[in-house]
């Protein structure tokens, strides 16, 4: 489907949605259709997951959107880009498989992303 | 009763209480533009702000990045926007009270009885929150039991090195103040510096002067580590801390700094009696004012139908709550709309010949 590429035919736009799942801190699970293109941590606020408070809207400039991502997915996302790792060193405990979830498109691809939601963000 | 009291601590605090029309929560762009629009329409205005500098979350999260979306500015930094609505604030005589946190917001009569952690108390009509995403403060340990050794032998800032002379101080992090820090207190301390990973965030300068003191063995350096738990009851005794194998190492320390950045927390607003839906406050579209009467909020942190978090409807909402205040400022006059270009009022304000 090439339409939803192509803003002439917007009443042919298709959104293409993709399950994602938070684990919040008190493991409960959330599972939560993101549109193609959001950011998971997008997904999250519009969807009123608790646990993720992104204060600064999605400029990497605050790691409160900070998400642990389960180790089958790790590999699998996106790379780290410059300036990612270093706003995790300021994120409440970061991990290995720590990530900004600002920082994650959500595509076709991520389809079933399991994310853990830490227990603070600072 | 209550005039007494206000009469005493007036008394008390002469050199502190300030009577303005509008008291501005937040320096960042929304809250500079705010008492701009203020100071144009002819009332007084101070200005609150918890950093230690202009700017908010522009000069603090973001100096060096570029803003596109500010109106008939194409491109500018963080650090220049900031720059320039203090330039526009010029013909204006502002106080600023920095490195101050408005703890307290009371009603007295018709006015607002407002206090700070430094004792500074306001008396105003108008309170205009324009606190981002709230103020900043310093992100502490994961680690709950700091708390209580938190600012007698845990720090996350330095105000008076002369008291790790000759002790043991633990520094975390790794960005430029975990590194100068790491160098200086190594001149008169052991210090011992714990990262989360190998690679520092420092200027490259300090990074290399850290390594090479720690050949030297002034600096003994951890990375790949962070803290797990604090040992000691009276006195910080020792510091757990972990690696990505989960192999745990204890140091003794008398002293741990921690220097992760800062973080925004809402603070005190919250207990100010406001309608607060997921740290933004609720708001009218009219006068931008929350469920109290002669207080706002505008910026980041209010929130109606609509809301955009962007810095241009921050200076929208600040030029209409600040033709609210002059109501309440000003009960006996009435406002006059007047354009900057054509008013001679507004130009003597400016301190500009008119034509």
């Amino acid at each position: 489907m090439f339409s939803h590429t192509c803003p002439i035919f917007l009443h042919n736009y298709i959104i293409i949605m993709t399950k994602i799942t938070y684990i919040t801190h008190d493991n409960k699970n959330h599972t939560i259709d993101v549109q193609n293109g959001l950011s998971v941590m997008e997904g999250a606020v519009q969807n009123d997951i608790p646990g993720i408070d992104a204060d600064c809207g999605g400029g990497m400039a605050c790691a409160t959107c900070h998400v642990y991502v389960k180790d089958e997915w790790f590999d699998k996302i996106p790379a780290k880009e410059d300036g990612e790792e270093d706003m995790l060193d300021m994120a409440f405990e970061p991990k290995k498989n720590s990530r900004l979830s600002c920082q994650i498109i959500v595509s076709d691809e991520l389809d079933g992303l399991t994310v853990n939601i830490p227990s603070k963000q600072g | 009763m209550n005039l007494m009291v206000l009469l005493l601590t007036f008394h008390q605090n002469k050199d502190k209480m300030n009577k303005i029309d509008a008291l501005i929560i937040g320096a960042g762009p929304t809250g500079l533009f705010t008492a701009h629009q203020l100071k144009l329409i002819g009332l007084t205005c101070e200005i609150v702000d918890n950093l230690d500098k202009i700017g908010g979350q522009c000069i603090e999260l973001y100096p060096d990045k570029p803003i596109y979306d500010i109106p008939a500015v194409p491109e500018c930094t963080g650090e220049e926007l900031t720059n320039n609505l203090i330039n526009q604030l010029k013909p204006f005589d502002i106080k600023f009270h920095l490195s101050e946190r408005v703890d307290e917001v009371k009603k007295e009569n018709e006015n607002w009885v407002v206090k700070t952690n430094n004792g500074t108390i306001f008396l105003t009509p108008n309170v205009i929150i324009a606190g981002g995403v709230g103020s900043f403060e310093p992100r502490k340990f994961p680690v709950k039991e700091c708390e209580k050794f938190e600012n007698k032998s845990i720090f996350y800032s330095v105000k008076d090195k002369k008291i790790f002379e000759g002790k043991t101080v633990a520094i975390f992090g790794g960005g430029d103040s975990a590194l100068d820090w790491a160098v200086e207190l190594s001149k008169n301390s052991k210090v011992n510096l714990i990262h989360r990973r190998e690679d520092f965030r420092g200027a490259q300068a300090t990074v290399d002067k850290v390594h090479e003191l720690t050949k030297e063995g002034k600096i003994n350096l951890f990375t790949k580590y962070q803290m797990t738990s604090i040992k000691g009851e009276a006195q910080l005794e020792s510091i757990d801390i972990k690696n990505e194998d989960n192999e745990i190492k204890n140091i003794k320390t008398d002293y741990a700094l921690g220097f992760f950045g800062l973080i925004m927390q809402l603070g005190p607003i919250a207990n100010w009696g406001l309608n607060i839906d997921k740290k933004t406050i609720e708001v009218d579209t009219e006068k931008f004012e929350t469920n109290q009467k002669g207080i706002y909020a505008v910026g980041d942190i209010c929130n109606y139908p609509g809301k955009l978090k962007l810095i241009l409807s921050g200076f929208h909402e600040g030029a209409l709550a600040a033709r609210a205040c002059f109501k309440l400022a000003r009960p006996n006059e009435k406002y006059r709309f007047e354009f900057t270009t054509s008013s001679k009022t507004i130009k003597d304000r400016l301190g500009v010949k008119g034509d």
